[in-house]
Parts: C-alpha cells; structure tokens; sequence
C-alpha cells in the first residue's frame, strides 16, 4: 500500500500510542514527585529512589527475580533451541502432534491453572519450593516461546546450505556449529531476552511455585500495590523500564550494524 | 536418526511431559478428591492402579457438583467470559485502524512505529497495569484533569471498577491484536484496492468489501490471541477490578491460597480449561507451525 495513512487514521494511530505510552509516561514523571500523595505534585525530587535504595527486602527480592531469570532463561533456551529445532527440522517422529500441542499450548494458558498444576505436580514428587522450582516453572512455559521463535526463524531457511555442507563432507556435528547455529543464532538471542523478560515479569506462576525464601520482585511490588499507589514502587519501576528501554536500544543497534556489516560484505 | 537428534527430541519432549502434561494429569486426579484439613489439604483418592479402576466406576464428583451448585463459581464464569469478550471487541477496535495505518505507511516508518508497538510489551506487565491505578483512581491523574477542566467536582469513580478492568486488558494486550493484524494487513495487494476503486467503488466500500474480509484472518489470530489469556486473567482484575468484578482467575487463586481447598481450585482450573479448550484448539490449528499463520 503505497499511499499513507489519511488524516483521520493519523489521528486514530496518534490516539493509540498516547494510549499506549501515556500511563508509563506519567508513572516516570510521578517518580520523580517529591509529595507522598500521587495527585499532589510537590516538585522534582529523588527521595523514592534514596528510600528505594534503602529498602532491603525490595533489594533482596530483585536479586532473587535477577537470579531465577537468567538461569531459567539459559534452561529454557537450551531446550526451546532443541524443540524448535526439532519442530522445523524432524517432519516425523512419534507424536509429533503431542509435542507440536505441548509447546504451543503453554503459550494460551492461563497463568493461574499452569502455576497451580506446576504446584501440585512438585508436592506430588515431594521437591521443595524454592529456587529450583521457581526456575524449573519458569523455564518449562519460556521455553516454548523460545521454541516457537527458533522454529520461525529456521522456518525462513531451506535446508539446501544444511545439505550442500553435508555434500562437502561435514560431518553433522560440525553442520550444527558451522551452519545451522549462525543461522539461529538472532532466534536465539531473542529467544533468550524473552524469556528473561517473561520470567523477570511473572507473579503469578511464581507465587505458586515459590517457596520461603524466594520471594521475587513482582510478589514484593504486587503485595505493596495491593495497600494502594506507593511512590518507592514508582521509583523501581522506573529503573526497571529505564533497563529494557536501554537493553531493547542496544540490541537493535546491534542488530542494525550487524546487517550493515553483512550487506557490505555481501 | 542420530543419537544427537533423538537426544535433541526426546530432551524438550520428557520435559513438556514430565512439567506440563503430567501437571494436568494431577490436577484432574486432585479434582475428584475431597478436600481434608491435612497437609497437604487433600485427600488423594487415586493410590494404586487398582484403586483407579475402583474409582473410574465411581467417581467422585463433589467439588464439580458444589461449582455448579453455588452461584458464586457460575457467576465468576459467566462473568470471566463476557469481560474478555467485551475486552476483545474493544481491543480489536482500538487495534484495527492502528494495524491498518502501520500497514499504510512507509517501509521506513513501518519498522520504527511497530517497534512502538512491542516496546511496551517488554516492560513489565505488573507494572503496566499498576500504572492504570495512579491514572483512574479518586485523586488520580485524570480525575484531577477532569476536576481541573471543571467537567466535574466530584471525582468519578473509574477506579476500582469493571471499566478499569477493561481498560487494563486492552492495554495490556494491545500488541498482541495489532501484531497478527499488521501482518495480515500488510500482505494485502494494493491492486485488488486499486481495481475496487477502478470500478468505481468508493473507499469505505473498498475497505468493507476487500480490505476487511482479506484481513479477517488476523481478525481470529489477534481476537484469540486476547481473548484466551484475558478469561483466566489474574493480575488485572485483581488490581483494577473491585470486589464486584469477580473473575475466575481470582476464584481460583483465592480458593487456594486463602480457603486452602485443592481440591476445589483444582476442578475450578479443569473447568476454566475446558471453557478454554474449544478456543485453544481453534488457535493451535490455526498457528500451526508451517500452518496458516
């Protein structure tokens, strides 16, 4: 479509993305209010952020989210690689369906019944609740998210470079590293900051799952949102925003110069 | 087949069956317990195989006979599925002209205004949603603009409220209808506009007639894409939506972490699943890998 957007659809889009951006927005800026209360504005000021940077339990709480995230992420990677692999490489195999059902599903399911089955499922084979089953949890529903990502970008590139580098004599372990992985490897990548992202974000898997010990952020931010709008909540949400803002940046400008250096060289 | 490939499948494959499949096998099993002061608060009923052939000749329907007795699990059902429906056909109204006009724009625009569109995505979503709260409560952003303007002296109550909860589900799950949209929208042939309008129809009836129908695929991508996740919602109602909006995810969570009855939350998830599964199963054909989508 060629000719751009007429006027009154600019006006709908430019409503949209008000829509979209103006509660983060403003949540930033009333970070920065020196007045407890949310509809006074009393003036910029940094107290929520000194006050933040006091409060341990809020502290301890992001390190255990910061904790669980990478490492369920880099578990969850590693085995939605293998699935999406498996999904855009293998077209047959014993349930085949199953397994295409059991990555996809996930993905739809409510939070609520996959956390409380999660739940049961470790009383049931008698694992305490901790670390482990907050990283297991979050890496079994990251996982298909990886999957499915890997999948589409596989699905984007014919076999035909997989089989002319086994004709060359590759052998398959060396067709994997030197050809399919480059490939992937964006999916990967991508793949990987979700999952960080989906596990850093999750409060109510996490609540079934976790046990003493391991309260993560979201847990600590929602039992202080239910009392009502806190300043100090402000003020890490902010930060939070301010580092995917800055990480979503540097990795498209990453991405970017490496497509320029691939079409120079190309 | 290699021994990496097989370990490559069979790795995912134990895991989804042994943290996903098996989970629901569980549930369902804790379903048809009955609830006991114990810990852990149940009573499992299936202990050997023999006792699942006793059982399967005799199962234990309580909790399902107690949802379905009491109004307050019907009502919180009923209640789930028409707020995600009205939710859906907001989002969808909100999502739709932003769609189309990304699809409309430049190549070089293209990229940067869905980059916008995800951008939000990767910000917590907890923290999205509380930030509804500091806009629509009582002493809110907006009721203090509205107070300011001089629309209104008393502030309006939007929040905690189902409005809010509306509100909150478009928001939350705006990037997920205008994704699936755009990519349908943007396969459109300008041609088949082209000729529609060479034959002399008009642009609305070009969209109602070409545009619209054509991009009715995406319709059902984005609509399911928001309206699965938005019946088992937890975190919005829960934060936007008083005591008056009851949804089933909050049934749920409430009846386990406060009652302590597993065994009822449990045939409350089995329910919500088989709600669901009609939509999910739709969506899974639909978003086949190598399928349609």
């Amino acid at each position: 479509m060629k000719r751009g957007p007429g006027i009154a659809l600019r006006i709908m889009m430019a409503l949209g993305f008000a829509f979209l951006y103006a509660p983060i927005v403003i949540l930033v800026i009333y970070s920065f209010n020196a007045s407890k209360l949310v509809s006074v504005w009393g003036g910029w000021s940094l107290r929520w952020y000194e006050s933040l940077f006091q409060n341990d339990q809020l502290l301890d709480a992001l390190w255990v989210s910061l904790l669980v995230a990478a490492a369920a992420s880099t578990l969850a990677t590693v085995l939605g690689t293998m699935a999406g692999l498996t999904l855009a490489r293998v077209p047959r195999f014993l349930g085949r369906t199953l397994f295409t059902g059991m990555v996809l599903a996930p993905l739809v399911m409510p939070e609520v019944i996959t956390g409380l089955s999660l739940l049961l499922t470790f009383i049931a084979i008698g694992m305490d609740r901790g670390f482990l089953t907050l990283i297991i949890a979050h890496a079994t529903f990251s996982m298909c998210y990886v999957a499915v990502v890997v999948q589409a970008r596989l699905s984007g590139f014919d076999r035909s470079v997989e089989e002319a580098a086994a004709d060359l004599g590759a052998r398959p372990g060396t067709v994997f590293w030197r050809v399919t992985l480059p490939l992937i490897i964006p999916g990967i990548v991508a793949g990987w900051l979700l999952s960080f992202t989906l596990s850093l974000d999750d409060l109510v898997i996490a609540s079934f799952t976790t046990g003493p010990g391991a309260t993560t952020l979201p847990m600590k931010i929602f039992s202080a949102v239910r009392l009502g709008v806190t300043p100090e909540i402000n003020a890490i949400a902010t930060i939070l925003i301010g580092l995917v803002a800055t990480g979503t940046l540097v990795w498209s400008l990453a991405l970017k110069r490496a497509m320029a250096r691939r079409t120079q060289q190309g | 087949m290699g021994w990496t490939q097989r370990i490559t499948i069979l790795l995912p494959y134990l895991w989804l069956l042994l943290f996903f499949l098996a989970p629901f096998l569980i549930v369902l099993k804790i379903s048809f317990s009955e609830a006991a002061i114990a810990q852990p608060p149940y009573t499992p009923t299936w202990d050997s195989f023999q006792a699942v052939i006793d059982h399967l000749s005799n199962l234990d329907f309580y909790n399902y006979e107690f949802l379905f007795e009491d109004p307050l699990y019907v009502n919180s059902y009923l209640n789930s599925l028409r707020i995600a429906a009205i939710s859906t056909v907001l989002t969808l109204l909100i999502g739709y002209p932003i769609a189309y006009g990304i699809a409309r724009c430049g190549t070089a625009w293209r990229g940067a205004l869905l980059a916008l569109v995800i951008l939000p995505f990767w910000t917590s979503f907890l923290i999205r949603v509380y930030s509804w709260i500091g806009i629509l409560s009582a002493e809110g952003v907006l009721n203090g603009a509205l107070i300011w303007i001089g629309i209104t002296d008393e502030p309006f109550l939007f929040y905690p409220s189902e409005f809010a909860v509306f509100i909150g589900i478009v928001y939350s799950y705006l990037p997920f209808m205008i994704l699936p949209l755009y990519a349908t929208l943007e396969k459109l042939d300008p041609a088949l506009l082209e000729a529609s309008a060479d034959l002399g129809a008009r642009p609305v009836t070009a969209f109602l007639r070409v545009t619209l129908p054509l991009s009715l695929p995406g319709i059902f991508a984005g609509s399911f894409l928001v309206f699965i996740p938005a019946v088992g919602e937890f975190v919005i109602p829960e934060l936007l939506g008083g005591s008056s909006t009851q949804m089933i995810g909050s049934t749920l969570y409430a009846e386990f972490f406060n009652n302590r009855d597993w065994p009822l939350a449990s045939a409350v998830a089995v329910l919500l699943l088989m709600v669901l599964v009609v939509p999910i199963v739709i969506f899974q054909r639909y978003a086949r890998p190598g399928g349609a989508a």
